[in-house]
């Protein structure tokens, strides 16, 4: 009997498709094709993200990711990574839409090359435009309320605002902020980006998000299979740590032992 | 017999491929599976059941593209 089996918990459902995982991992990175796929199995999830590139014409022997993703078991979420202006990212949406496994898409339009933070007002038009086109939009974003409250009303199937810059692992920077997001919107709330290790995925999780997306936190640990272990645990710990309910924070301590039957002095 | 030879933007790169080819004809000249490969003609994206019928021409950019690794 495991915890997770008996704690009861909402399924992770995003425009009616569910996951076991709340856990989404990327693909980028990976040093090879065997510890990626190791890496993958060890984190337990069932949703990965892939890229739109331009197939290399002089060595087609170098195959494309998918000989490498099983789709009967993995979820493909292609990204819009690399964009920068909102006609990229329709373009780029629509390309891997053609591609002909689903038409979840995650939107990330970029407005600054060292930050890689995302340009909000591109963002707004893309996701319009794809919504309209009937694609189901995870939106990546920033951890601005408002921002995440346009995007739910532009019809995205998830608001995914970043914890820290990505690629930083810098951590969940500003816990308040997600947590807002998270209380504020109907939509999944999965937090993407900047997470560095499990210690920020579990404080993550233990803000009520739906779940995590991290790439670069598994692909560069210097043992990924073990990190991916340990992200499945952080998640899963997380998850149920927001579901039991934390204790109060007091500015003073409590005892845990009782004053009653000490010994007389 | 003609041996008349187009120059098309493939991917950026500039290419002569003889005349008269669809864009599977394409996909075949560069040993790629059209299962696996999305195509852009001149921006917009060409169907799988149509790219036997599509033909290739002169000053055409194509971009062939497929998923890679990414977060």
């Amino acid at each position: 009997m495991t915890a997770t089996a008996t704690m009861p918990d909402t399924p992770f459902t995003i425009a009616g498709r569910s996951f076991h995982s709340r856990l989404i991992v990327g693909t980028g990175k990976y040093r090879d094709h065997e510890t990626m796929v190791a890496a993958h199995a060890a984190s337990g999830a069932d949703m990965v993200t892939v890229a739109v590139r331009r197939v290399d014409l002089d060595r087609t022997k170098e195959a494309g990711i998918l000989h490498h993703l099983d789709p009967e078991k993995y979820f493909l979420l292609a990204n819009t990574a690399g964009c920068y202006t909102a006609a990229d990212a329709v373009r780029y949406a629509r390309l891997a839409r053609e591609a002909g496994f689903n038409e979840f898409v995650k939107l990330e339009v970029i407005g600054d090359q060292e930050t890689l933070l995302p340009d909000v007002a591109e963002l707004l038009v893309a996701a319009r435009t794809l919504v309209g086109e009937g694609f189901q939009v995870l939106a990546y974003t920033n951890d601005d309320l408002i921002t995440a409250l346009r995007l739910e009303d532009a019809g995205c199937a998830a608001v995914m605002p970043l914890a820290s810059p990505i690629g930083s692992g810098l951590g969940l920077l500003n816990p308040y902020a997600v947590r807002t997001i998270k209380r504020r919107l109907k939509v999944p709330v999965i937090v993407d980006a900047g997470v560095g290790t499990a210690s920020d995925a579990c404080i993550t999780m233990e803000q009520g998000v739906d779940g995590i997306l991290m790439n670069t936190a598994i692909a560069e640990a210097a043992d990924p299979v073990l990190m991916a272990t340990a992200m499945r645990h952080a998640v899963e710990a997380g998850r149920l740590a927001y579901l039991a309910g934390r204790m109060p924070r007091r500015e003073v301590a409590v005892p845990s032992s009782p004053f009653e039957g000490m010994l007389g002095r | 017999m003609t041996t008349a030879t187009i120059r098309v933007l493939v991917n950026g790169e500039a290419r002569h491929l003889p005349d008269g080819q669809s864009l599977l004809d394409l996909l075949r000249h560069f040993e790629l599976d059209p299962r696996a490969v999305v195509v852009e003609l001149n921006r917009a994206i060409v169907r799988r059941p149509a790219l036997d019928t599509t033909p290739v021409q002169d000053g055409d950019a194509v971009e062939l593209v497929h998923f890679v690794g990414g977060g």
